[in-house]
């Protein structure tokens, strides 16, 4: 091994369709490992659940965004209209709230849009400019027409050899090492 | 959402319909042929030209804004009673003409529409380009476009805050908001996309670029499910959120007094009418695009043919927009709004009114007949029609109202001049300059849903064997 500081990530095997990386996920779970991950150039359903993953806060974030944005529209427009700068026209009333509803609900729409898409990019940890899988030479393939998927040495049961085995056994092609480099 | 779960009598196969996608395309085929416009394909002499003409026409735009800014708005044709003019008829025809890229991918998104996919992508450019030369208007008919910043509620040493009970202050509020979730939208649609195009780059600059724009995207599982998930999530925002823009639009008039725009029809009716003239804008932008960069297998005659329906369908809730202004005028017997409303056929600016009707609720009326659904040039032709009558309909609304309002000494006449031309004409050449950098900036179809699509048509063709 020439790089001497180079530690092994995982092991990654390619497949050609969607169904033959999620009946190859399924086996790698049912073989007992825990830290797989998939890359795929499409959405595959189902695929996420398979490898483990049970639930996203995305949902959530965007409710509390919207919720926030909400909040911030109708009380800016009455902190406005009501307190801080009150104007009496023919004594009407200075809480107006019909005339508020049109900037609550832009601001509503705002705020979830913007926690949604900045949510989804932080439980996503992106930006990310670099990760181990990108050292693997075939993985420009992930984005146009392959389906990788690796199981991370962090696995209790991994074992470099084994793990590869495993992966050649379920039909995965280009089966190879992939190097964490420091 | 299962595809397999789709029901076979909804298959194209079925029901004769064009494909969505010509057959025969595989994950690879698609990718290349989407990304090689943007990566490899050489600069054509055609885009050239287009690039350097609609530029000049820029020029043009930044000119006549630095003649406004000099000379103030007294440059227009405007002039109390007619205060809006160009600026606001110009605004509105933009503003519509953004909300078919929302609707085609949000609404259909979440209608499950396959055959929005290979139009979404610049249907949602072509949102953006349009809200751009949309902002423009009102910032420049403030006279003092430098304070703008006042519209903004923002603590100033002053004390004051903005009229929040106004529509013009609700349209800031629409308007930015449109413009910033659709960006939103659109760039997170682009996120995989620009990891293909990294992946796929050969030229260092272009990895760079396109490396530093993907964040690092590499299509993992989780990734692909928060993304989903945020997605659908953004569509569902997006729905409400273009119905409303276009209503609050509408509010700038239909609040008023001013006869002609004081209806409960308005907010409807211009909704519609945005989507029409949205739809014929994707048409314009679309029949050339698919023509030059040979795109004819991903944007196939089922899309032009849809298409054509939507315009169909909303052309008419605009006539019968149209139709329910010149009822409720002589329903209500209010004598300014049946004055108005003969004002539209005999007054003096009742040209526009039958050009308006000859363009946008007659001629589209060829549309029932198949052959000129499916007839390019014929589609292409009448979506400049379309363009042009929305144009003229807001014209309408706009001069008429305000030319013959309450009292015959309040009424005027309205002229357009050189710089209301020239600065709307800047505008479609802005428009214009725009797409041409991004059909060849961006993958001018979206690649990973592409993908999806061949997935999709590989199932079904399974299901039928």
């Amino acid at each position: 091994m020439k790089e001497q500081r180079s530690r092994v990530y995982g092991v990654m095997g390619e497949f050609a369709a969607p169904g033959q990386i999620l009946r190859a996920a399924r086996k790698a779970r049912e073989a007992g490992y825990k830290n797989i991950t998939a890359y795929t150039p499409i959405p595959v359903e189902g695929l996420a659940e398979t490898i483990g993953f049970r639930w996203t806060a995305v949902p959530l974030i965007t409710f509390i965004g919207g919720l926030g944005g909400g909040l911030t529209g109708f009380g800016l427009q009455y902190w406005a209209s009501a307190i801080t700068y009150p104007m009496n026209i023919g004594g009407r009333s200075l809480n107006s709230w019909p005339a508020f509803i049109p900037v609550t609900f832009e601001l509503t729409v705002l705020g979830a849009s913007i926690f949604a898409v900045v949510g989804m990019l932080a439980l996503n940890r992106l930006p990310q400019p670099h990760h181990p899988v990108f050292n693997v030479e075939r993985f420009t393939h992930a984005s146009t027409d392959r389906f990788f998927l690796c199981i991370e040495s962090r696995d209790p049961k991994f074992h470099l050899a084994e793990t590869a085995k495993f992966l050649q056994s379920v039909a995965a092609e280009h089966v190879t090492e992939v190097k964490d480099e420091e | 959402m299962s595809v397999a779960q789709q029901p076979p009598v909804n298959s194209p196969e079925l029901r004769r319909l064009d494909p969505v996608l010509a057959p025969g395309h595989t994950y690879e085929s698609v990718t290349n042929k989407i990304s090689d416009v943007v990566l490899t394909r050489p600069l054509g002499l055609g885009w050239l030209a287009g690039f350097t003409l609609t530029f000049s026409i820029v020029m043009v735009l930044f000119g006549s804004i630095a003649w406004l800014v000099i000379k103030g708005v007294g440059i227009w044709g405007i002039n109390i009673p007619i205060g809006w003019g160009f600026a606001i008829v110009n605004f509105v025809w933009w503003i519509g003409i953004g909300h078919a890229g929302t609707l085609i991918s949000a609404i259909l998104y979440l209608l499950n529409q396959k055959w929005r996919t290979s139009i979404n992508r610049f249907a949602e450019a072509m949102t953006l380009f349009a809200v751009a030369c949309a902002g423009i208007f009102p910032l420049i008919h403030t006279g003092r476009p430098w304070m703008a910043y006042y519209m903004f509620p923002y603590p100033s040493t002053m004390g004051i805050w903005p009229q929040f009970r106004s529509p013009l202050i609700w349209d800031v509020f629409a308007v930015s908001t449109y413009g910033t979730v659709s960006l939103l939208f659109w760039f997170v649609g682009l996120l995989p996309d620009l990891a293909t195009l990294r992946d796929r780059a050969k030229k260092r600059w272009q990895q760079l670029v396109f490396g530093l724009l993907s964040m690092g995207w590499r299509g993992s599982a989780h990734h692909w499910h928060r993304y989903q998930s945020a997605y659908l999530l953004l569509a569902g925002l997006a729905t409400p959120l273009v119905l409303s823009v276009h209503t609050v639009v509408s509010f700038d008039f239909a609040i008023a007094i001013v006869p002609g725009w004081h209806t409960t029809i308005f907010p409807p009716y211009f909704v519609a009418g945005a989507i029409y003239s949205g739809f014929a804008m994707v048409l314009t932008l679309a029949i050339p695009l698919r023509k030059a960069y040979g795109l004819e297998d991903f944007i196939t005659m089922r899309h032009l043919d849809n298409m054509a329906k939507v315009m169909l369908a909303t052309g008419l809730i605009v006539a019968y927009g149209y139709f329910i202004e010149f009822f409720m005028a002589y329903y209500s017997g209010n004598q300014f709004d049946v004055f108005l409303a003969e004002q539209r056929l005999h007054g003096p600016y009742s040209h526009f009114y039958f050009a308006l009707i000859l363009c946008n609720i007659l001629t589209p009326q060829l549309l029932w007949i198949e052959k000129v659904r499916r007839n390019v040039l014929a589609l292409f032709l009448m979506s400049l029609v379309i363009n042009t009558g929305m144009w003229l309909e807001r014209f309408v609304i706009v001069v008429i109202s305000l030319t013959r309002d309450f009292v015959p000494s309040a009424w005027g006449r309205y002229q357009p001049t050189f710089w209301d031309y020239s600065t709307f004409i800047g505008t479609l050449g802005l428009f214009t300059m725009l797409v041409f950098l991004f059909v060849r900036g961006l993958p001018a179809i979206a690649i990973s849903e592409m993908r999806e699509l061949v997935e999709h048509e590989g199932h079904l063709k399974r299901e039928h064997q």
